[in-house]
């Protein structure tokens, strides 16, 4: 997948949950969300992503994207 | 004339009947008990003998003009219209005495001298023919007399409405038609003009019908008792041999009709008196647009072809099933089993749609199953689940009669929904206030009777700052409903949610640039949202088809709760559907991550049951959504898709993009009543089924499933579902109904929000709003009574993000899009009726500053162009838009509207976001080349 396209979608779903004064919580509104829609291939990719530096994803996707799992029923 | 079989009460049930207050009285000796407020002619017609009428009917006031129904009182003078007088306890009425028959010839009389026996076509059922006939009239003393109506100035046969013509020679002026487009339709295009002889109906300014106010639902003509106002296909083809009830295909309002069928053809579609959702009443799309399903465009064999620029070959329905089955077979062995995946229809029925995601889920063996609603109100279920608890609206449309406050949002109810704004604008004439928060002069505005208190004219793409200024006002003002929401919601998510829009930074005040609406407009807006004391909010695609969609549904629900206005009738969050099944194929599981009943596939208890009756294995992970699957496709990771009754080609946004990925596929198999724009892309075409054609049941935005019922044979051989089992069959996963109804008790084994329902109780009932289990077995017409689904209400903190997509020197404007009564959607079935009378080209509103500016002028020929493409467009110069935004409609596939819509999305669910895309409008000679190269190639599409 266009890797700028799921930048973008992480970067979107992450600016819903930037209202969260409380950083950790809103990133880990991040992190489920992506768990619970994102079908696994585009997680392994922003994951892929993230580990080759991230470039474009904003703070609280990259600390969302940081602790994916492949679960999508784990919530933290 | 009423369907076929109705037994017309004469006059409406008084308003609030009840068990109380009941009356009883004798008429002609037999002795009857009705509620107070009971008409005499609705009492005798309730015991069974009616009285004779001509200008009154069971769905208008009385208006006790004809004099045909006359009766007598004991111990009353006269003879008093039994239309007007009431019931009164210990009341004996005779109908049909000596003197009264002497009376009523008399009245007859003077009917048939302007009216001649036998004028009527035998097909219109002629009420004062029958009458006459009745009462042994056969011809008049008074024809021909001086005052007889043949020595008035003669007028031509109106036959320019395409469905139904006005012959003024058999009119009685009645007044039945005038009645019925003010009271059932609400739109006041028809008046009585002249005096005496001269007395006409006219329509507007003595205008034909189709050049008139007139929108064609078609209550007038039902109302009429002669045939002045008649069906044209009901002149052509004669009385119906059967009637079927069913339930409209169209939007998600969900007119209960019934279908007039002669020789295996339908002959006239009439609303259903009995419907709940559409009170007897219908609109011209689901009363006259039904000749699509015999149009000869309607594919009937299937097809295949190898490659996208080969020819199609037709096959049989085996070899059709057999290649599309290898194909994905071929695939799946190459790329994996979630390189292929599946799109469900909102057109189609629950059962269907349920079959649809079954095969995906079971056959294919992955979750790539999405549905259209992904593109209109995916935002809707998204919010209200996390809010409210369940992803659907809370009432049911005749809760606005218990309205004090309505608000509509993003939605044009007299063009997308327009049975169900005729009840909205009722419930306005008799005193409910409005608010409308949209970019657009939408007509609800302002129109004969009604006018809005606030028009909230805001900058497409702000919706959430405004809401949110609207809660700053509710906050800070005190108006919230403390023991309410203290009861029923989260307290911590209140106080979040609280600090949070009371935030000067909220403010109305603060919000005016952002918004353009002045803050005064916001702050009465609020005040009268909040003190109702029943408010209720309605909205539409454009709340949810926003970069922030999702958010605005959140922040509508966080208002709701807030002012305690949900749990009741009169109250709540309404989204006003589409399509006629979006609700329902929301339900049935057609969403990547969830089963039917909005379960995540995640959860182990509900997988494992539906494993237990499947019998295989199911995926834990959720599928990819439409838009992903158009990058995967791009990527090479997704190669195959099964389509049931979708066009993205035309209806989703960036069409460059769409048909890139669609291209980039290796089997398509797309499943239509029509070729239409994505078919181009497929490789496999199987024949559907128009909702004619087929058993089912439809769900509409009030969550109320009815049914569909089949009317003719499908013109293929298959009906939907019947082709998705043979074709799960072909790929080695044994489906085996032998009828929907099947189907139906398969989804309420599965699924808690439908066990109660099966076909014997819809059929009993007429339809059900679910949930319908053991806590709920008549269904739940009002959700959240007492507490919300969810258990206790979630505030969400809805901070406004502006859009990606902002104007600039290169793109000025503000591109918006709707839609307009006549056409419906993608335009598949409305631009094959005669509905193009009315609407046969998308143009472009744009504000007389805007076109002064670039020289443009009413009718010219424009060029729009955003960073995602261009098109051409005729022009409308109009001041609905407000300046610096324009707005078209995507009907029509030669438009090109999403050719230049963007891929900007949905946060939460990728709904696109159609609302928003920054364009330049210049004038040009001409359409685009690819334009005209297209419509060169289309011959007419009226059928």
């Amino acid at each position: 997948m266009h890797i700028e396209r799921l930048v973008a979608m992480a970067n979107d779903i992450a600016a819903f949950f930037d209202s969260e004064p409380d950083k950790a919580v809103a990133a880990e509104g991040v992190r489920f969300h992506i768990t619970r829609f994102w079908d696994p291939r585009m997680r392994r990719e922003i994951v892929a992503h993230l580990q080759s530096g991230g470039a474009g994803l904003c703070e609280t996707a990259k600390s969302a994207v940081a602790q994916l799992t492949n679960s999508p029923n784990q919530s933290k | 004339m009423h369907a076929q079989g109705y037994h017309d009460h004469g006059t409406p049930a008084p308003a609030g009947e009840t068990s109380a207050g009941k009356v009883t009285l004798e008429i002609d000796g037999v002795s009857v008990t009705v509620p107070a407020g009971t008409s005499i002619m609705r009492a005798a017609a309730i015991a069974g003998g009616d009285i004779p009428t001509l200008c009154a009917t069971d769905t208008l006031k009385a208006f006790g003009s004809c004099r045909v129904c006359l009766v007598e009182i004991e111990g009353r003078k006269g003879f008093p219209a039994s239309c007007t007088t009431e019931v009164a306890a210990g009341m004996k009425v005779r109908t049909a005495s000596e003197s009264v028959q002497k009376l009523r010839r008399n009245v007859l009389e003077l009917y048939v001298s302007e009216h001649p026996m036998g004028s009527c076509p035998g097909s219109s059922r002629c009420e004062l023919e029958s009458l006459a006939a009745a009462h042994g009239i056969g011809e008049s003393r008074f024809a021909g007399a001086a005052t007889s109506r043949e020595f008035a100035t003669p007028k031509p046969v109106d036959v320019s409405n395409p469905y139904f013509r006005f012959d003024n020679d058999l009119c009685i002026v009645c007044s039945r038609c005038v009645r019925a487009c003010e009271d059932t339709q609400g739109t006041f295009a028809l008046t009585i003009e002249g005096r005496g002889l001269e007395s006409r109906v006219s329509a507007s300014q003595q205008q034909p019908f189709l050049e008139s106010e007139c929108v064609s639902c078609g209550a007038c003509v039902e109302a009429c008792p002669t045939g002045a106002l008649l069906e044209k296909s009901v002149i052509t083809a004669g009385l119906p041999q059967k009637a079927i009830p069913t339930t409209c295909a169209y939007c998600g309002v969900g007119c209960s009709l019934v279908a007039e069928v002669t020789d295996g053809a339908v002959t006239r579609m009439v609303p259903n008196r009995a419907g709940r959702a559409n009170q007897g009443h219908a609109c011209v799309k689901g009363r006259f647009a039904y000749g699509y399903a015999t149009h000869a465009d309607r594919v009937t064999r299937p097809m295949i072809r190898k490659r996208i620029t080969d020819e199609w070959r037709e096959v049989s329905w085996e070899e059709a099933f057999a290649y599309a089955a290898s194909e994905f077979k071929r695939i799946q062995a190459a790329h994996g089993k979630d390189s292929i995946g599946g799109i469900t229809s909102s057109r189609c029925t629950n059962e269907e749609t349920f079959l649809v995601q079954k095969l995906v889920r079971a056959a294919f063996g992955t979750n790539n199953v999405d549905t259209c609603a992904r593109v209109c109100h995916s935002p809707t279920g998204y919010g209200l689940k996390h809010t409210l608890g369940e992803s659907a609206g809370t009432q049911e449309f005749v809760s606005v009669q218990h309205a004090d406050v309505i608000v509509v949002i993003g939605a044009s109810p007299t063009e997308a929904h327009p049975v169900f704004a005729s009840q909205m604008k009722r419930r306005l004439r008799a005193g409910a206030r409005l608010i409308v928060i949209d970019p657009r002069a939408i007509a609800l505005v302002k129109s004969p009777h009604i006018e809005a208190d606030y028009h909230l004219r805001l900058l497409p793409g702000t919706n959430v700052a405004v809401i949110n200024a609207m809660a700053h006002v509710v906050v800070t003002e005190g108006l919230t409903q403390e023991q309410y929401i203290a009861d029923r919601c989260e307290a911590a998510s209140y106080e979040k949610w609280k600090k949070f829009v009371a935030d000067p930074a909220n403010s109305p005040e603060a919000m005016q640039q952002i918004t353009g609406v002045p803050a005064e407009l916001i702050r009465g807006a609020a005040r009268l949202y909040a003190q109702g004391p029943n408010s209720a909010i309605y909205y539409g695609l454009g709340v949810t088809e926003h970069s922030q969609g999702t958010t605005m549904v959140m922040g509508i629900a966080n208002l709701a709760m807030a002012t305690g206005n949900l749990g009741r009738e009169g109250v709540g969050v309404s989204p006003l559907r589409g399509q006629n099944n979006v609700q329902g194929s929301c339900d049935m599981g057609s969403f990547p991550h969830e089963f039917s009943g909005y379960r995540h596939v995640s959860d182990d208890a509900t997988r494992a049951l539906f494993e237990s009756m499947w019998k295989v294995q199911l995926g834990s992970e959720p599928g990819l959504r439409i838009p992903n699957m158009f990058e995967a496709a791009l990527d090479g990771s997704f190669r195959g898709l099964y389509i049931q009754g979708e066009d993205f080609a035309q209806s989703d946004p960036n069409t460059a993009h769409v048909t890139a990925a669609l291209s980039a596929m290796e089997c398509i198999v797309i499943q239509d009543i029509f070729h239409n724009e994505t078919a181009k892309f497929a490789h496999v075409f199987l024949p559907g089924s128009s909702f004619l054609e087929k058993d089912g049941t439809f769900t509409n935005a009030e969550r109320r499933i009815s049914r569909v019922r089949k009317v003719m044979e499908p013109l293929a051989g298959l009906a939907d579902w019947e082709v998705t089992m043979r074709l799960s069959n072909a790929l080695g996963y044994p489906m085996s109904y032998g009828h929907p109804s099947q189907i139906m008790d398969e989804i309420a084994a599965l699924t808690p929000t439908f066990t109660g329902v099966n076909y014997e109780k819809l059929d009993r009932l007429g339809s059900i709003q679910w949930p319908c289990n053991d806590q709920a077995p008549q269904g739940t017409p009002t959700m959240h009574v007492g507490s919300f689904v969810r258990g206790k209400g979630k505030f969400y903190v809805t901070a406004y993000v502006p859009t990606n997509e902002r104007t600039s020197s290169r793109y000025p404007l503000l591109l918006t899009t709707g839609r307009v009564l006549t056409q419906y959607n993608v335009g598949a079935q409305t631009r094959r009726t005669a509905n193009l009378a009315w609407h046969s080209e998308d143009r472009l509103e744009l504000h007389p500053h805007d076109a002064e500016a670039r020289g443009i002028e009413h009718g010219d020929w424009v060029g729009v162009t955003s960073r995602a493409g261009d098109t051409v467009l005729r022009v409308e110069i109009t001041e609905r838009v407000a300046p610096g935004v324009v707005y078209t409609t995507f009907h029509f596939p030669e438009s090109g509207a999403n050719l230049i819509t963007t891929e900007n999305s949905d946060w939460a669910t990728n709904c696109p976001e159609y609302k928003v895309t920054a364009v330049q409008v210049v004038k040009v000679a001409q359409p685009a080349a690819w334009q005209m190269r297209r419509q060169a190639k289309q011959p007419s599409t009226m059928g």
